[in-house]
């Protein structure tokens, strides 16, 4: 036999495997296949928890857990004692009759498998709840049912009273769920544990605790949105634009139960207070009565069923917050046939819409004589929700007033209690009555949008006959049908506490009998005196109709999510670069002065060591180069782009005066292609007028004063800082391991290239890759491009060329701007073999000379664009064609392959190896696999860079093709024109 | 050396903050150029500034006494990538110029 605790494994993943399938797998139009697959799997899920029952009843408590975040001591554990054996049965047994209701209510345009595969996933999330045995994953599953019936609840989305409905119950149930997470972190907190079994043992100190008030407000916010519990109640009602099934389900047996049962499964660790009964109780017994007046009110058939439901978990609440047992007893009892009895009418109420098109009681009428059955069904279910004798509605209202008379905490609510039990009692009665006969009796319907109602096909109707027979059984026989089941529940809970109780129908003339008796006299009356103004009257109480709390929510919405939102985008966003460029600056400033304003510095004498006169000198210019090019670059781009070239010169100097070799050959390189690449892109600035700006305003002013003031605070917090850390004695850095075993593990003598191909050669794949990003995110960009006019006319000395071959008839146009420059394109052609060899030898060295993959790489690219400068594309790509996107990816490929490679020995990705091979005529070379991983560098390199200068280039000749387009087409408009003529 | 180091990357960086606020896209090319000469000096900066001592082995001279090579790999990769965001930023401001005609970094001209 297997493993009883296993499952619990089962059950719970089962309606999700089965939500999964009837989503994907199933891909169909058929309305069976994803009935029958709910139905199995509510029907497998609840045999095994009826087979569970034996170890159950015996007090064992079935586990199983697994290890989930051990590092926060979270384990997901299960766990099923007799409370959650209950409500997993209630909510197994009711989802496979509302998936047998569903089958029937769903029409052919909805999309089936959609619809069971929320309710399964809902199903689980909800069976979650109850077998958590962890209160973090408890929370993890109350956030899923508030998923799963938001999309439940908007599941006909082209209806906008859904998709408000839905929003509205996601957002007051989320946030509710959200407090929950709050206080359950408190309460994991005080007891040291998210064990649900050591929560549950440690009630005393729980209460004893300081923040025994805040973590008990953040868990009844979570319980008590989710019960649509006063002041949260409005958005059941609002959530009834859900398919009926839907409502049947969550609205009555299920998601709103899950507060309740939330309240009752901490009731030993929470309860006993005096804030327990003030909270739990108000908002209870509030929310008993008003929901109870409000339901009478209701022209809506669903919303008097959402209102009545409101009103009857009020009713458990009230119950759980007296902190007696036999309290707890009643409002556990009350539950499971609340359900029963509320669920059916949810169901009558579905067919009711389903046969005659409508829910309006002021339209519906006399409707016994088409739905005989129904009728009947709907009666007695009615009835049951009044709580008349013989049904189970009646002994779980009769312990309630019980409860009510029983003097608990001597207080104004504990006096009311009994008056206010009655009252809402009175309430219910009428609106039971009013439910059976608004639909049921009087003349027959006239304005009914369906003609000639019927009864349902039998199987529609036999989840509400089950029902209503469960309803009768329990009503008439308690002790012998509901009876064991509930001691089990009851026991689980109370364990020690348990108090003794009879659930016999007659227990004598006492009190509870006469308020019973009172409250359905009353009833009776309300509803004859109010039937006339029920039958015509607006939706909601008189007097309390403006009032509702769905307006002040969408207030609130508004307040928060628009006008907030705007104040604060108004306030603190700006569209404009600059001034974001600005705070980004000036937090980087504040960033690096804090921690120096924080923690203190310390100032050390300044000594001068002297300095190279050349080095000095050299930075004279550099200075001078960077100062000319920040004024120059607003009207003179190329003497500015000149001096940024210089600027980078004097970079590179410095890198080889300051021993680094590979730093220097890099920069000198990238120096060539950055100066030819800006070159390229001058020409579509446009021109640039001095004199517009001469006339600044003293705003203008203020603002450049500023960003210079902000400048020069960055510059000069630079160079302290610079010189502090240039002048720190070095530590004993992670250098030191570099360079003791570049040679030894990495077979270079370069330790700059070993680190980048080898140590870190992860880093250089993803910065390769980067760089391909990049260069086809370019390509991309001016593939789509559309160029700017062209700013300025031929250079003056292009113009005088073209006149003098204009002006002899043995030259063509452009002979002479092609050959002022053949000696030194000559010379750029011969080149082109050299540089080969040069990127070659760069590459071939990297591993232990200054070079590598990147130079080679650059080299090898400029190469190629020197050939474009010397003969124009077109000569250029006449001759040769190279495809940069094949460069790119084969290196992106070597590099990749190269570090699997090492998959193939055993070792990590990119493991190099290397070892010295004996070539003939060259003698000993280097073949490391990290000089292949250099080669892919190399490769994307020289690929990357001409991409993106070849994709630059391109827009010269694309744009003269545009024009030489536009031309024609507007010659050819004017032929068309002449013609007309 | 030091000293004269540390004046220069200030000095650049002063330039590269100012144009980077400036309302013209080329200014604040270059000024982002300026500014990656300046961090690329300063990172490499951090470990130390030795003369004649690259950072390749060689027999007969003790290896940790070369300059620090982590900071000099940081910075070849930066100037790569230095020059693929150049590239991208370039790109970017045409397209800009091409598509809203003229070359202020929002795109609109408040000097006319």
């Amino acid at each position: 036999m297997i493993d009883q605790n296993v499952w619990l494994v089962v059950l719970l993943l089962l309606p999700f495997l089965g939500s999964f399938a009837a989503a994907f797998i199933l891909n169909t139009t058929s309305r069976n296949l994803p009935v029958v697959i709910s139905a199995a799997v509510a029907a497998v899920a609840l045999g095994a928890s009826i087979s569970c029952y034996p170890a159950i009843a015996g007090g064992e408590i079935l586990r199983y857990q697994f290890a989930w975040l051990p590092q926060f001591g979270l384990n997901f554990s299960l766990r099923m004692d007799g409370f959650a054996w209950i409500f997993t049965v209630l909510i197994l047994s009711i989802g496979l009759l509302v998936i047998l209701y569903a089958r029937y209510y769903m029409s052919d345009e909805d999309p089936i498998p959609r619809f069971f595969s929320f309710l399964l996933a809902f199903m689980g999330a909800m069976l979650g709840i109850v077998l958590s045995g962890n209160i973090i994953l408890l929370s993890v599953f109350w956030e899923l049912t508030s998923i799963f019936s938001f999309l439940l609840i908007s599941y006909w989305h082209g209806n906008a009273n859904a998709r408000d409905g839905a929003r509205m119950a996601l957002t007051i149930t989320g946030i509710g769920g959200f407090c929950l997470l709050i206080g359950f972190l408190l309460l994991g907190n005080i007891v040291g544990s998210y064990d649900l079994d050591k929560v549950l043992a440690s009630g005393d100190m729980i209460r004893a605790h300081p923040l025994y008030l805040p973590m008990l407000v953040f868990i009844l916010l979570g319980a008590l949105t989710k019960s649509a519990q006063f002041p949260f109640h409005f958005w059941l009602p609002n959530a009834m634009a859900a398919p009926t099934p839907v409502s049947a389900f969550l609205h009555s047996a299920t998601m709103v139960k899950a507060g309740v049962f939330l309240l009752a499964r901490f009731w030993p660790a929470l309860s006993g207070t005096y804030e327990w009964f003030l909270l739990v109780g108000l908002a209870g017994m509030l929310t008993l009565l008003l929901g109870a007046y409000f339901a009478m009110f209701q022209q809506d058939l669903k919303g008097l069923l959402a209102y009545s439901t409101i009103s009857h978990l009020g009713l458990i609440t009230t119950l759980l917050s007296l902190g007696s047992p036999l309290a707890t007893v009643a409002a556990i009892f009350h539950m499971l046939n609340h359900a029963t009895f509320k669920a059916s009418l949810f169901m009558a109420a579905g067919i009711i819409d389903h046969e005659t098109g409508t829910r309006d009681m002021r339209k519906l009428s006399g409707l016994i004589r088409c739905l005989p059955i129904t009728g009947t069904l709907a009666m007695v279910a009615s009835a049951s929700m009044a709580g008349v004798p013989l049904l189970n509605g009646f002994l779980s209202k009769e312990m309630f007033f019980a409860e009510a008379v029983e003097t608990h905490e001597n207080s104004i609510f504990d006096t009311m209690l009994p008056y206010v039990a009655t009252l809402a009692g009175a309430f219910s009665v009428a609106y039971s009555i009013r439910f059976i006969h608004a639909v049921f009796f009087g003349p027959k319907a006239t304005q009914l949008p369906k003609k000639e109602p019927h009864e349902p096909p039998h199987w529609m109707r036999f989840p509400i006959e089950f029902l209503v027979l469960v309803c009768l059984v329990v009503g008439i026989f308690p002790a012998y049908s509901i009876g064991p089941f509930l001691q089990t529940a009851v026991t689980s809970v109370l364990d020690k506490q348990t108090p003794d109780y009879s659930l016999a129908i007659w227990h004598g003339v006492n009190t509870p009998l006469i308020m019973s008796l009172i409250a359905l006299v009353g009833g009776a009356t309300i509803y004859a005196l109010l039937k006339g103004y029920l039958a015509s009257c607006d939706d909601g109480p008189p007097i309390l109709r403006g009032l509702k709390g769905q307006r002040v929510f969408e207030r609130v919405l508004v307040t928060v999510s628009w006008r907030w939102a705007r104040f604060a985008e108004q306030r603190l966003g700006t569209r404009n670069l600059q001034p974001q460029l600005r705070w980004v600056v000036f937090t980087g400033l504040i960033a690096g002065l804090l921690p120096l304003y924080l923690s203190g510095f310390e100032v050390r004498p300044f000594v001068w060591k002297g300095a190279d006169p050349a080095f000095a000198a050299l930075w004279v210019i550099g200075i001078g180069l960077a100062l000319g090019t920040a004024y120059l670059a607003k009207y003179h781009r190329l003497a500015a782009l000149v001096m940024l070239g210089g600027v980078g010169l004097i970079v590179c100097t410095t890198f080889v005066w300051l021993s680094a070799p590979d730093l220097a050959v890099t920069q000198l390189l990238v120096e060539i292609v950055t100066t030819v690449l800006i070159l390229l892109g001058l020409r579509w600035l446009p021109k640039r007028n001095p004199e517009i700006e001469e006339h600044l305003s003293l705003r203008a002013r203020a603002r450049r004063l500023r960003d210079l003031l902000l400048a020069i605070t960055c510059g000069v917090g630079m160079s302290f800082v610079a010189f502090a850390v240039m002048t720190m004695p070095v530590p004993d850095a992670i250098a030191n391991y570099f360079l003791d075993n570049a040679y030894s593990m990495g077979g270079g003598r370069n330790v700059v290239n070993v680190i980048l191909v080898d140590f870190r050669g992860f880093d250089t794949l993803g910065e390769i890759a980067v760089l391909g990003v990049v260069a086809l995110t370019v390509y991309a960009l001016l593939r789509r491009f559309r160029p700017a006019a062209d700013s300025m006319d031929l250079p003056e000395q292009q113009q005088i060329q073209n006149r003098f071959d204009a002006e002899r008839s043995d030259r063509d146009l452009g002979d002479t701007v092609r050959e002022y420059l053949l000696v030194p394109s000559v010379i750029m052609q011969w080149m082109f073999p050299f540089i080969i060899t040069l990127a070659v030898y760069i590459f071939m060295r990297g591993h232990d000379l200054p070079g590598g993959g990147f130079s080679a790489g650059l080299t090898l690219s400029i190469a190629f664009l020197l050939q474009y400068l010397a003969g124009g594309t077109r000569w250029a790509e006449d001759r040769i064609r190279i495809q940069p996107l094949r460069w790119m990816g084969g290196g992106l490929l070597i590099a990749s392959a190269t570090g699997m490679g090492a998959w193939a020995f055993g070792y990590p990705f990119l493991t190099s190896h290397f070892q010295y091979l004996e070539v003939p005529f060259i003698g000993k070379v280097p073949a490391a696999s990290a000089l292949l991983f250099d080669l892919g560098v190399f490769l994307l390199v020289v690929g990357s860079t001409a991409l993106i200068l070849v994709a630059l280039a391109h827009q010269s000749i694309r744009i003269n093709r545009l024009r030489a387009i536009e031309l024609s087409k507007s010659e050819a408009a004017q032929e068309e024109a002449t013609a007309w003529k | 050396m030091e000293v004269i180091l540390s004046i220069a990357i200030g000095i650049m960086t002063t330039c590269g903050v100012w144009l980077i606020l400036r309302p013209r896209t080329f200014q604040v090319i270059i000024g982002l150029s300026l500014l990656s000469y300046a961090v690329n000096l300063f990172i490499f900066g951090v470990g130390g500034v030795k003369s004649n001592l690259p950072p390749i082995l060689e027999q007969g001279v003790p290896a940790r006494m070369l300059t620090d090579p982590v900071p000099q790999a940081l910075v070849l990769t930066a100037i790569v990538i230095g020059f693929a965001t150049t590239a991208l930023f370039l790109v970017v401001l045409l397209a800009s110029r091409g598509l809203t005609g003229n070359d202020h970094v929002d795109g609109r001209n408040e000097g006319k």
